[in-house]
């Protein structure tokens, strides 16, 4: 044997270190760092976002109002955009080449080898014909989304708009991510938490070049998207339809509400627009056209607009004075016409006349009157009127009166300070704020607070706050929703009035707004402007014994009250309680359906 | 005791048994690393687990022809088969066809010949024959001569060719040599000089100083504790740092303190290498002469790694030192390697269930890099079973190599072992980041005939010579 043979003991004792030194390293790798664990699952997994579709909407009658339709986003992964040809990818998408440079870019700055959305909501008409081509473009991708679509172009304001959430949505709930939708107005908003559904994760296997390679555990660990829930809205689509018909070429605000349930039946801010301009691609251009039109068609009359509510504002003064017993039922003030002071009469009458003839003849000195007498029924003039204002509010004027309207005014009713600082503290009387007494001045209050008076008149002293959601898919409508209000008026107090009402409507006026086989009560209103025709007003209940409907229709430049917005009124309560509008009435459909009053100055 | 005559008898079928487990393993692997859904069956030669089927029946039809080829075949062409090769070696330069930017493949339509990985068995036996010859004697400085010139000649041509892993192999040899009789110093330099080179680069300047100054004291106090004048070195350094630390002061100059260290350090070596060259401590001397070329060495590494090596050289031992972290860039493939081997973890993912391979997250997954597929989809307990086996197969060739009675066969013995060791070494140390990346296979593992074919015939001519073992004097 030779002599260097101890030697193998070395080499295999270098081996074995080796082997050794593996061995522990292996150890440490796969045993006892978990890192690597955590790095393999960051590599291959990718959480696809599921978007689901939005809830249902209905009307009160079960007819469906909103649906979903698909749509499909373009997304680019820019690290794996190969050459291609430019030219047949703009042709196929229709956009121009710049447009194209410039998104791609924009994708490579967010990251290169994550996606982001090219291209929004395309349609599928177009889609079909991209999905066929799309395996040419190396590194496009597509995701499907829903998006809005109606059934009529109607209620544009009620049910509201869908848009993509800003950074002030994402930093309130940390649901949203960008890219992601919500209710931006209307019951798209107030009810977003229920309609949107919940997202849900798939979670897929990538391979180095992010190339889908299946789904991770056989989808175990997905989580399905949940729809939204459906939503059955209190609205009556036919007469929301109708409504809006005939408010075409006007300006105003009409709102119907079934006064036993404080449902409203139709909302109408007129000029309205299609909703279905606010979806897709076309929202943006056509929200900017939208918010530039002077007729501003976007601003929500019927809940933001505060008008004087003018001679309809009768009602709740003529009210006010039986209860606090300013005046009884007997009490009658003379009527000089247009002699009167310190406020003329427009009309002749019987002289003097009781409050149900002031009521049906609109009788501006008995409501002068009456409103002196209401404010001199206390000790001091501070003390009356706010006994009248606490009235007054009793009738939701001047207060939020639904947590369904979110972006509704309180609507404007003065205050003793007000005045005070106006004329000076115990400078001011009855004489002064008279204008208050026909519902001028001052005064300011929403379509959907008077409608709401309408209805606490029918209701002969109550209300429920005026909704728009009848039922939710598993969740139940807010409590505070369903509780009765009362106004500070005992319910024999509104007999004389409805009489009074009942004669407006039976009148001269039978033939235009009368309902066949219906005893409808209502009250004209002549608003005074002076940048224009006046203001045409009317509200009514019907029938008079359990009302179904209570409606407040304003007109703007509607010349007086009885010429636009009584027969309106007449019209939509006819549609609502008898389905069909009668023969004789006709002619004043098609007058109404005609008239275009978005000239200011109309003939008198 | 076996029959003399008997071939078969003497074969040792253990060392067989262990190749045929890895080339099956290796086999099975590949065909997991690169399986698709539309080639699932294991037999499809669209596939490269089809083909390394292929493969593997020619290097068992090639393992058989060299075990009935006569055993002194080899013993007496080995210089012929080894100038053959070298000469094919030099054909390659000028005739290859270039793959990957390595020049060393001929091409005959669609089948490749790989010279350089011929030339591992080739440098094997004419090493073996050469020091095989009588009266060589290994300390001779005409012998070192031609064994280096057999050794880094083939090194040489291929790096010619670009493919620097495949030239790295032949310094395994110095293993065989060592065990031939080499000086053990030459390890240990070669050791001391790689250490260094790696400190150098990882750690400050100041701290390499220190660590030095502190090694070369206790080495002195190792060599003679009881030596009275040992207390006189510390102070000898001492005064030299403190020395050029108030030059470096007063003269206003800019050196660091690493700087003033190391230049302290020197001049007090020099200090007690002249005290112990004249007083005849040779310990002493050998000792400050080390620390001396380690310093020198050291000041000199910077220079070399920023304006010799290469920018991607460079990168890659930067990688590997964690001197930067550039997971994305040069790092890429060892980080990616981790996470497959890593997230194996204790027991694996299961066959075929490995994502980082599968998916392509891994390159080369089944040529350089198949071990991260056993590490992913086997875990801890596959890795471990595969480098047992190959610690079994190292120390069995071992045990093979010293048991021949002819000089020829224990070094060519050896010589398989140290080239297999050394590819076993490089490839799973790169998969795991411990060694740099260097593309060169794990034998009988990774996807490809000519390299399957070559350590097939490496490890069956070894098998032959040791089959015959009887007949050899």
């Amino acid at each position: 044997m030779d002599i260097y043979s101890r030697r193998k003991y070395y080499v295999t004792a270098i081996f074995f270190a080796v082997g050794l030194i593996f061995i522990i390293k292996l150890f440490g790798l796969q045993v006892l760092d978990s890192k690597y664990k955590i790095s393999a699952t960051n590599n291959v997994l990718r959480e696809i976002v599921q978007y689901p579709a939005r809830g249902l909407i209905y009307d009160r009658n079960g007819t469906l109002m909103v649906f979903n339709k698909p749509a499909y986003d373009l997304l680019v992964t820019p690290r794996e955009v190969e050459k291609f040809d430019t030219v047949a990818f703009c042709n196929l998408l229709e956009i121009s080449k710049e447009d194209l440079i410039a998104g791609i870019q924009k994708a490579r700055d967010y990251s290169t080898y994550k996606s982001s959305i090219l291209i929004k909501q395309i349609p599928p008409e177009s889609f079909a014909y991209l999905q066929e081509q799309l395996y040419k473009f190396k590194g496009f991708h597509t995701q499907s989304r829903t998006l809005r679509e109606y059934a009529n172009p109607s209620a544009a304001h009620v049910l509201g708009y869908v848009s993509e959430v800003n950074d002030t949505d994402i930093g309130n709930d940390d649901y949203y991510k960008s890219g992601d939708y919500i209710g931006a107005s209307g019951i798209e908003k107030t009810y977003e938490k229920q309609v949107r559904g919940v997202k849900g994760i798939k979670k897929q296997l990538v391979d180095v070049h992010n190339r889908l390679k299946g789904s991770y555990l056989d989808g175990a660990e997905d989580i399905p998207a949940e729809i939204g829930n459906d939503i059955v809205t209190t609205l009556d689509a036919d007469l929301q339809s109708y409504a809006e018909e005939l408010f075409q070429n006007k300006k105003g605000a009409v709102v119907a509400i079934e006064p036993s349930t404080g449902e409203v039946l139709a909302l109408v801010s007129a000029p309205t627009y299609d909703p279905s301009l606010l979806v897709g691609r076309i929202r943006g251009a056509n929200y900017n056209r939208l918010s530039e039109d002077p007729l501003k068609p976007l601003f929500n009359r019927a809940i933001q607009a505060k008008y004087p509510p003018g001679s309809t504002f009768k009602i709740i003064n003529t009210l006010i004075g039986l209860e606090t017993e300013s005046i009884n039922i007997n009490t009658r003030f003379s009527c000089n016409g247009k002699g009167s002071v310190p406020l003329r009469c427009t009309h002749s009458h019987v002289s003097p006349g009781n409050v149900v003839d002031a009521i049906r003849e609109s009788c501006n000195p008995f409501l002068w009157n009456t409103f002196r007498s209401i404010i001199y029924h206390e000790k001091t003039v501070a003390e009356g009127f706010n006994v009248w204002r606490s009235f007054v509010e009793s009738f939701g004027i001047g207060l939020i009166i639904s947590t369904d309207f979110p972006n509704a005014l309180k609507g404007d009713l003065p205050t003793e300070e007000m005045y005070n600082k106006i004329y000076g503290k115990s400078r001011w009387n009855p004489l002064t704020i008279r204008s208050l007494a026909i519902g001028q001045g001052e005064l300011g209050a929403t379509p959907l607070q008077m409608a709401n008076v309408a209805a606490i008149v029918a209701n002969r002293g109550y209300y429920y706050p005026p909704h728009l959601v009848r039922e939710i898919e598993n969740d139940t409508v807010s409590q505070t929703l369903k509780e009765k209000k009362y106004s500070k008026i005992s319910p024999e107090t509104f007999e004389p009035i409805i009489l009074g009402m009942e004669q407006v409507v039976k009148g001269n006026m039978a033939s235009r707004v009368g309902v066949p086989g219906v005893i409808m009560c209502g009250k004209t209103g002549t608003v005074e402007n002076n940048q224009g025709s006046d203001h045409s007003v009317f509200t009514a209940f019907a029938p008079k014994d359990n009302p179904k409907i209570a409606i407040f229709v304003y007109v703007e430049n509607g010349v007086w009250g009885s010429r636009y917005a009584a027969p309106m009124a007449g019209l939509m309560v006819e549609k609502y309680l008898n389905d069909t509008i009668s023969s004789r009435k006709k002619l004043v459909e098609q007058e109404m359906l005609n008239a275009n009053l978005l000239d200011p100055n109309q003939p008198k | 005791m076996p029959k003399r005559n008997s071939l078969w008898a003497n074969i040792d079928w253990v060392t067989v048994l262990i190749f045929l487990i890895l080339v099956f393993l290796g086999w099975i692997n590949i065909y997991a690393s690169v399986f698709n859904q539309e080639h699932q069956s294991i037999f499809d030669t669209t596939q490269r687990y089809g083909k390394q089927l292929i493969f593997i029946g020619a290097a068992l039809a090639i393992g058989f022809l060299i075990l009935i080829i006569d055993s002194n075949f080899y013993v007496f062409f080995s210089f012929i088969i080894y100038g053959l090769i070298v000469f094919l070696l030099i054909l390659v330069l000028f005739l290859g066809t270039e793959i990957n930017g390595q020049r060393g493949w001929f091409m005959f339509g669609p089948i490749g010949f790989q010279p350089s990985e011929f030339c591992k068995f080739a440098t094997g036996l004419a090493l073996a024959s050469y020091m095989n010859t009588h009266g060589f004697k290994l300390q001779t400085f005409k012998s070192l001569i031609i064994i280096s010139a057999i050794i880094l000649g083939p090194a040489v041509l291929i790096l010619f060719q670009n493919d620097t892993g495949s030239a790295l192999v032949y310094f395994s040899f110095i293993l065989v040599l060592y065990r031939e009789g080499l000086s053990g110093v030459v390890l240990f330099f070669g050791t001391l000089l790689i250490l260094l080179f790696i400190l150098a680069l990882i750690i400050s300047n100041l701290a390499l100083s220190l660590i030095l100054l502190g090694s070369f004291l206790i080495a002195f106090y190792v060599v003679n504790a009881k030596y009275k004048q040992y207390l006189k070195i510390p102070v000898i350094y001492a005064t030299g740092i403190l020395l050029l630390f108030v030059v470096n002061l007063i003269i206003g100059s800019d050196y660091e303190f690493s700087e003033v260290i190391t230049a302290g350090s020197i001049l007090g070596t020099l200090v007690i290498l002249g005290y112990s060259y004249r007083k005849k401590l040779s310990n002493y001397t050998t000792i400050a002469l080390i620390f001396l070329g380690s310093v020198l060495f050291t000041i000199s590494v910077d220079y070399a790694f920023y304006n010799i090596l290469g920018n991607h050289q460079q990168e890659r031992i930067n990688e590997l030192l964690g001197i930067q972290s550039d997971p994305l860039g040069a790092g890429y493939n060892v980080n990616q390697s981790k996470i497959a081997i890593g997230s194996g973890g204790m027991f694996g993912k299961g066959f075929l269930e490995g994502t980082q391979t599968k998916f392509n997250f891994v390159p080369e997954q089944s040529t350089d890099f198949i071990f991260c597929t056993v590490g992913e989809e086997w875990g801890f307990v596959g890795s471990f079973v595969v480098i047992g086996l190959f610690m079994l197969l190292f120390y069995r060739l071992i045990w093979l190599a010293e048991r021949q009675r002819s000089g020829f066969s224990r070094i060519y013995g050896y010589s398989v072992t140290v080239i297999l060791f050394f590819h076993f070494l490089v490839n799973i140390g790169m998969t795991i980041g411990i060694m740099p990346v260097i593309g060169i296979p794990l034998p009988f593992f990774s996807y490809g005939g000519s390299s399957l074919w070559s350590f097939t015939i490496l490890l069956f001519i070894f098998l032959r010579l040791d089959a015959s073992r009887y007949e050899k004097f």
